[in-house]
């Protein structure tokens, strides 16, 4: 695999995660969530009352992918917050059951 | 398609010490959820300890195996006082 070609769809994910304080890449929206795991991690972000900006990861296969190559994170959800994978549906959970959540999001 | 027992054996067999309780939890043999307990997971965050685990799966996560629900922890230290 070439790392030396353009990549915009990559360029564009790297960017929107160094943008957003707090970025959630999801399948579907908040408002219409497309799997139960996104719907969990969208839910403990409102419980927080955090302002997030969403990625929906289906109308175009391409950005699951490179959104896991920079990530090195097989799975969708990704929560990221100051430019960190805070983690998936599982971390995200945990930690908004621990209270740990809200002090990561600041 | 892989059993809630094979996941198990390759976690353990591929995380030195690691004890894994898996369990299929649609019984569709795709959606598994896991529980992990490993000291190789001293020292790192729970994305870390995340990564070792789907590592062991590779492309199999998101294709055969759709999901793996995962809680990973190190073994408790009882210490006497």
């Amino acid at each position: 695999m070439s790392t030396s070609q353009s990549n915009p769809i990559r360029d564009a994910i790297a960017e929107a995660i160094e943008e957003h304080r707090v970025i959630l890449f999801m399948k579907g929206t908040p408002e219409a969530p497309a799997c139960g795991f996104s719907a969990r991690t969208v839910a403990a972000l409102q419980a927080l009352d955090t302002p997030f900006a969403a990625v929906d990861v289906l109308p175009d296969p391409r950005i699951r992918q490179e959104l896991s190559a920079i990530s090195n994170w097989p799975t969708v959800p990704q929560l990221f917050a100051n430019g960190e994978l805070i983690g998936g549906c599982d971390i995200v959970t945990e930690m908004y059951e621990s209270g740990e959540l809200a002090q990561a999001l600041q | 398609m892989p059993s809630p027992e094979d996941i198990k054996r390759r976690i353990e067999a591929a995380i030195p010490g690691a004890h894994a309780e898996v369990e299929d939890y649609t019984g569709g043999g795709d959606h598994f959820r896991a529980t992990v307990t490993a000291a190789a997971f001293e020292g790192r965050s729970r994305v870390e300890q995340h990564r070792l685990v789907y590592e062991v799966f590779g492309a199999e996560i998101g294709g055969a195996i759709h999901a793996l629900s995962l809680r990973t922890q190190t073994p408790v230290k009882i210490q006497s006082h």
